[in-house]
């Protein structure tokens, strides 16, 4: 499973997380990531974000995330639906 | 179950799924259909699928509309959904046919996941005018029906007629859904109050539904539930009533008597089905014991 295109998920509003998903170069995941809780959770969200693409078959990619507080099961289904978006499942 | 009011939640939300329970309403229709823009379908299906897995909904009837089968999405809805056992599927623009398709088709999907088959129900949303003329032929094409609800919104368009405050429009279509529904022995669920910021006009127009034999009513608002759920649950004087129409039945039949009458009117079956009913509702929410 590879990121073919760049793909977007999710939105800015509170309780959602905004996903852009790139293809990577060759150095694993990079996450980069804006969180209005990321004193609390910025580390557990990384975390997430890191297994739910490995979860799926992702070995490679940039992410830029936008977090305005969602829960595990929003960041997770939004990470499922830039993948999907951005190469075959 | 008890339904008297069944409240949409946008599929795409996350912050109206995690608290969907939270408002009280009897069932929650997480919609896939007009709350989710078109390019986001994808991200609804996926948003709700982790949603199911992750929340319990405890005693709320969790139902998910999908879109209709004339869209590119139905298809897709019915494949992701049923496969994680939502209580029910709310089938927008009921018609025979759609109801023929989606029965047959949850039928396979539970049987390739290994559920019983018929497990999953459906509520057939009738909002448009060949709908409402075929509604009771509808009803006859699943056993796994629990209710029709009523669209207004859609089938005034459909009518070609306003959509007014005092419903007049949809009179026909009301009567002939709740006939329907009572033939069929199933619930009727009356098309929502549209005007969230009028509760009076809510009140007026749950009254009036309630009058022509509906058993619950769809909302858009969560502030919409409470009054809901005061004109479909009953009174103390109802209540009241039905236990004295029970207790004069008890001492008619330990008389020997077929008929009786309780304050000067005659009691017969229909009337003792009106008590056992009232008193059925006010048990199931906890109104009495």
């Amino acid at each position: 499973m590879k990121i073919l295109k760049p793909a977007k998920a999710g939105t800015l509003e509170s309780n959602d997380i905004s996903i852009m998903l790139m293809p990577g170069n060759n150095d694993g995941i990079q996450i980069e990531l804006e969180s209005i809780v990321e004193k609390q959770f910025g580390d557990e969200i990384r975390t997430l974000i890191k297994d739910s693409l490995k979860e799926l078959g992702i070995k490679d990619a940039i992410v830029k995330a936008i977090d305005k507080g969602a829960l595990d099961y929003t960041i997770k289904a939004r990470i499922e639906t830039a993948v999907t978006r951005a190469g075959e499942m | 179950m008890l339904r008297r009011s069944m409240l949409f939640m946008p599929g795409n939300n996350p912050g109206m799924l995690q608290t969907a329970e939270v408002f009280g309403s009897d069932s929650v229709i997480l919609d896939l259909e007009d709350a989710v823009s078109l390019g986001e379908k994808d991200a609804a299906r996926i948003l709700i699928k982790e949603a199911l897995k992750t929340f319990d909904y405890g005693t709320t009837e969790v139902v998910i509309r999908i879109n209709p089968f004339s869209t590119p999405y139905a298809l897709e809805d019915i494949d992701v959904m049923a496969r994680l056992k939502p209580n029910a599927i709310l089938l927008p623009k009921a018609t025979p046919e759609d109801m023929k398709k989606l029965d047959e088709m949850l039928a396979v999907i539970e049987k390739e996941e290994g559920f019983e088959v018929g497990s999953i129900r459906i509520h057939a949303l009738v909002e448009t005018t060949y709908g409402v003329e075929t509604v009771y032929e509808t009803l006859k094409m699943s056993n796994r029906i629990e209710s029709v609800c009523l669209g207004g919104e859609d089938l005034a368009a459909d009518l070609g007629v306003e959509r007014t405050k005092d419903s007049e429009e949809l009179f026909y279509a009301r009567t002939k859904v709740v006939n329907a529904c009572k033939a069929s022995k199933i619930d009727a669920i009356d098309t929502p109050f549209t005007d969230t910021n009028d509760e009076a006009g809510l009140l007026a127009d749950t009254i009036h539904a309630k009058k022509l034999g509906f058993t619950g009513k769809l909302s858009i608002n969560p502030r919409q539930i409470n009054t809901i759920h005061k004109i479909y649950s009953p009174t103390a004087d109802e209540i009241s009533w039905a236990n004295r129409v029970m207790y004069a039945k008890d001492e008619a039949e330990k008389e020997g008597l077929g008929v009786f009458s309780l304050d000067g009117k005659m009691i017969d079956a229909p009337v003792i089905t009106r008590a056992v009913n009232t008193l059925n509702t006010a048990r199931v929410i906890g109104l009495i014991k």
